[in-house]
């Protein structure tokens, strides 16, 4: 395998090396979507089961996207609509979308470590699309893309020693691990900052070069990135904060974001509630890069289910290509 | 009659460690001493092992009635006996809850019919486990159970734990609580720190375990009865023990050899790791060792708790809780705590043997205490000191394989268990 | 599987000969080269592109445009190639629309890639002509596709590879015929 995994389950076990690759090979992908013809033949007669536990819109359509313009299948399991209400198991779910055959699985799941259960029993290759409140490697894939893209035309070697911010509930965010884990590969430096109790100090350890920062003006100072992360009203088990404390607080606004580098961007891994987490006048502003991280998004999961599903063979391949 | 000759007597309460030959008569020892030959007696050569007083398990679950895909009284008697254990305490959060004495019978003759280990059970402090009204406690102390407990969950409140021990304590009936504050608890499935945050688990803290034990111990001030910390798991909780029992009170606790063997840095999305309480720090760890070597420690209790393989083989959140320790018990605190140099042998016995004795009280049917010396049960278990073996989940008894400890390699582990003077188990 | 030598069948003069040859070719065939444009296949018709669009600005022509094709995303033989496959970016900088496209490859053998180079310009645009241009034709052809300008026709066995090396990407030049033994 020329990416180096056969499933792709988190960030934290890919070297810089692999991850360099991965963007690299997002950007044919990028100039193929900009094109006005988005239909390709490569994995024609392929299937891709898209298995989302947890509800999403976004990721599921970005992956059933980039399937079909590779020329996919794709096999659509939504866990309103799946037998799990009937009392059946994860593995038992899982087993029976194998049994149809496809080439690659595509998981979302509330369980932090679902993936990692399917993965040990099925042959096929596993893209993770968020597990609990672990990882979401392709969101982590998109961002690094938009940050990269963003900070040089040339796209190599941007991704170096940034110093990046976070905000919100990074307790319960699989988003904000995976670009920890990501970044800090390439020598990020990273303040976190959210309501206290979900900005714990065993995230401190989660890689190095981390540190919390209560107030958002002080850690916004001198970011060169910005991960604004949604909120999510209702927590389970957790008493919520009341969403005026929240803006007050940890909203981005067009002041506060000016104390970070003039050049800096600002992510978001979506839906944004303008007015909550951040303020609409930076979402639309022109440091904003949303739209750019799901354009990025199709071209990042179009490159790993070329990579994993033509390059998963690790078996005789024949001796020659004919030309 | 059976002679037991050539072995290492280890006896507790009389501090010795010594040669020694030990005769059985019928359910009783007759005789200890050297040079005993009596006629037609049969013999049991003991070279190269350690004799001591019957194990008792005061913490586990047999899962029977209602569970028995996982368990039943007759597997897990067996696998406590092959564990070197001579008595358990199963816990009464069976279906349905050992709250009634009809409960307590039934147990008790599937005990009497299944052979290996004797069951002393414990019954429920709350009606169905609800946590609202008393248990027919009386009725169930007549019938046969050994002490009191809602395991599974804590005894819902303070109110109701001060009911429960003002009512035991007129039984002579020790009351073991599963410390645990549940709204800390709530949703959480290990030991919050920097593992947990790593693998996106929630998790809880140590005080989840050590507000409850406060509360039981304040409580065991106010009513005078006998209170025993379930599982005891972090230093915080130990500490607390310790003051109580400096200042005199009736509190006892006993750990669990997962709890001093594995950590929280152990765990990974493999649900064996997954019990509650939950694997906890390298510094908890380091006070339940000491915990165990000073005295301030009662007793080991496996919390031996089964689940059929495909109950366990599910998303880490969503896996029930528990592991199986029966078999593993002995061998790992020879290996982890003997053979480290942290626990004397001695002492070690002491944690399987007059420590639990002393928990359950003098009405129990350990009476107290648990000795090699004539009039004493003719309940021994013999073990090896330092065979080394491996531990394979697939031989075990038990009907289920949850456990860590598959494969794992031991120094020292169970060689034969003498129950009310017949061999129930011999490797 | 060991690859061993047998003969060499074009030196670097000889290459830059043929070159010469061809550009002149493409320039008189396709008249005045007003709305033509090269395309080289990725790896080494790239180069190639390039040295024939120099020496057709040489002949006092116009500025013939060349774009660069991958066409990895297009083979019909993905799962048996060998390493495991890896993307490029095409870069074709003119619109194709209407253009006289001419394909340029080092060589010509089953036609499965020119095949996939067609799917991929025909995704772009909708071309008025396509040509195809090879430094070496070896036969053996799978498909119904010919070359218009082709550098040398060379009779190959099955077991027989062409191998151009050419300086832009393997800092040598020539052109050899090797021979697979297992």
């Amino acid at each position: 395998m020329s990416h180096g995994f056969h499933d792709l389950l988190g960030i934290e076990s890919l070297t810089a090396a692999q991850i360099e690759f991965l963007l690299d090979q997002s950007v044919p992908f990028q100039q193929f979507n900009a094109q006005p013809l988005k239909k390709l033949a490569t994995l024609r007669g392929k299937t891709v089961a898209l298995a989302f536990f947890e509800p999403s819109t976004r990721t599921r359509i970005s992956f059933g996207t980039a399937a079909a313009r590779l020329g996919a299948d794709t096999q659509n399991l939504q866990a309103e609509a799946s037998s799990l209400r009937k009392g059946e198991s994860l593995l038992d779910t899982v087993r029976t979308l194998d049994a149809m055959k496809p080439d690659l699985i595509v998981m979302r799941h509330s369980s932090s470590g679902a993936p990692h259960l399917v993965a040990g029993r099925l042959a096929i290759p596993v893209i993770n699309a968020g597990d609990g409140t672990h990882e979401h490697p392709t969101q982590a894939l998109l961002d690094a893309l938009t940050i990269r893209d963003r900070r040089g035309r040339d796209r190599k070697g941007r991704l170096d020693g940034l110093r990046v911010t976070i905000v919100g509930d990074i307790l319960h965010s699989r988003v904000a691990r995976s670009n920890l884990h990501l970044l800090s590969k390439f020598d990020a430096q990273f303040t976190l900052c959210g309501p206290p109790m979900w900005v714990p100090a065993q995230l401190e350890s989660l890689v190095p070069r981390v540190q919390r920062e209560p107030r958002l003006e002080r850690a916004l100072e001198g970011a060169d990135v910005v991960l604004v992360l949604r909120v999510q009203q209702e927590r389970l088990h957790e008493p919520p904060l009341p969403p005026d404390e929240y803006v007050l607080g940890y909203q981005l606004t067009p002041e506060r974001l000016r104390r970070a580098r003039p050049d800096a961007i600002v992510l978001h891994p979506g839906p944004m509630v303008r007015g909550m987490e951040i303020h609409p006048e930076v979402a639309d502003g022109p440091q904003s890069c949303v739209l750019e991280q799901v354009t990025n998004g199709l071209a990042v999961r179009m490159a790993l289910l070329f990579l994993m599903i033509v390059g998963g063979r690790t078996e005789e391949a024949a001796a020659t290509a004919s030309p | 009659m059976l002679l037991i000759k050539n072995g290492r007597v280890l006896d507790p309460a009389s501090k010795t460690d010594a040669s020694l030959e030990v005769l059985l008569e019928g359910d009783r020892i007759a005789r200890v001493g050297q040079g005993l030959t009596p006629p037609g007696a049969e013999v049991l050569d003991a070279r190269g092992l350690c004799v001591a007083p019957g194990f008792i398990d005061l913490h586990c679950h047999l899962r029977e009635p209602g569970f028995e895909i996982s368990e039943t009284i007759e597997t897990g008697a067996r696998a406590a006996a092959r564990g070197g254990f001579t008595a358990v305490c199963p816990m009464a959060n069976t279906n349905p809850v050992h709250d009634h004495a009809t409960v307590t019978r039934a147990i008790l003759k599937r005990a009497r019919e299944a052979g290996g280990a004797q069951v002393w059970p414990i019954g429920a402090a709350s009606r169905g486990l609800k946590g609202e009204a008393l248990a027919e406690i009386a009725a169930m102390r007549e019938a046969g159970i050994v002490a009191v407990s809602d395991d599974g969950k804590p005894i819902a409140t303070a109110k109701l734990l001060r009911q429960v021990m003002d009512y035991c304590r007129a039984l002579d009936l020790t009351v073991m609580d599963h410390c645990e504050d549940a709204s800390l608890f709530a949703g959480c499935v290990m030991r919050e720190g920097p593992r947990s945050a790593q693998l996106g688990l929630r998790g809880m803290p140590p005080q989840t375990e050590s507000i409850a034990v406060a509360r039981g111990i304040q409580v065991c001030e106010l009513t005078g009865c006998r209170f025993h910390v379930a599982h005891l798991s972090a230093r915080a909780s130990l500490e607390l023990v310790r003051e109580a029992k400096r200042k005199g009170l009736p509190v006892t606790c006993e750990v669990t050899p997962h709890h001093f063997t594995l950590i929280d840095e152990d765990v990974t999305y493999d649900t064996h790791h997954k019990m509650n309480p939950p694997l906890a720090s390298r510094s908890d760890r380091e006070a339940l060792i000491e915990g165990l070597r000073d005295g301030t420690v009662d007793a080991i209790a496996t919390d031996h708790a089964p689940h059929a393989a495909h109950l366990k083989d599910v998303e880490f959140d969503c896996a029930p809780f528990g592991l199986t320790g029966f078999e593993t018990a002995l061998a790992l605190a020879l290996t982890e705590l003997v053979h480290a140099g942290r626990v004397p042998l001695l002492r070690a016995v002491e944690l399987f043997t007059t420590g639990p004795a002393h928990v359950l009280g003098p009405s129990s049917p350990a009476r107290g205490r648990r000795a090699i010396a004539p009039g004493e049960p003719a309940d021994l278990t013999l073990f090896s000191f330092d065979r080394a073996w491996t531990f394979r989940a697939a031989d075990s008894a038990s009907k289920s394989r949850n456990t860590p400890f598959d494969d794992r390699a031991f120094r020292g582990g169970p060689a034969a268990t003498v129950i009310a003077g017949r061999l129930a188990f011999e490797t | 599987m060991r690859v061993v030598e047998k003969s060499q069948l074009m030196s670097a003069t000889e290459i830059d000969r043929t070159l010469q040859r061809l550009a002149h070719e493409i320039a008189e065939k396709t008249g005045g080269a007003k709305d033509v444009g090269l395309v080289g296949i990725r790896r080494r018709g790239v180069p190639l592109a390039d040295r024939l669009a120099k020496v057709m600005r040489s002949l006092g022509g116009a500025e013939v445009p060349v774009g660069a094709l991958d066409i990895t995303l297009y083979r019909d033989d993905l799962s048996t190639i060998a390493p495991q496959p890896v993307v490029h970016s095409s870069d074709i900088p003119f619109p194709v629309d209407g253009k006289v496209l001419v394909l340029v490859d080092d060589v010509l053998f089953t036609g499965r890639t020119i095949r996939a180079a067609m799917n991929g310009l025909f995704d772009l645009g909708r071309p008025r002509r396509v040509q195809l241009c090879v430094l070496i034709d070896r036969g053996h052809r799978e498909l119904p596709i010919e070359a218009a300008f082709v550098g040398r026709h060379v009779q190959t066995s099955d077991r027989e590879i062409i191998e151009v090396r050419l300086n832009e990407i393997d800092q040598q030049e020539r052109v050899m015929l090797v021979e697979r033994q297992d």
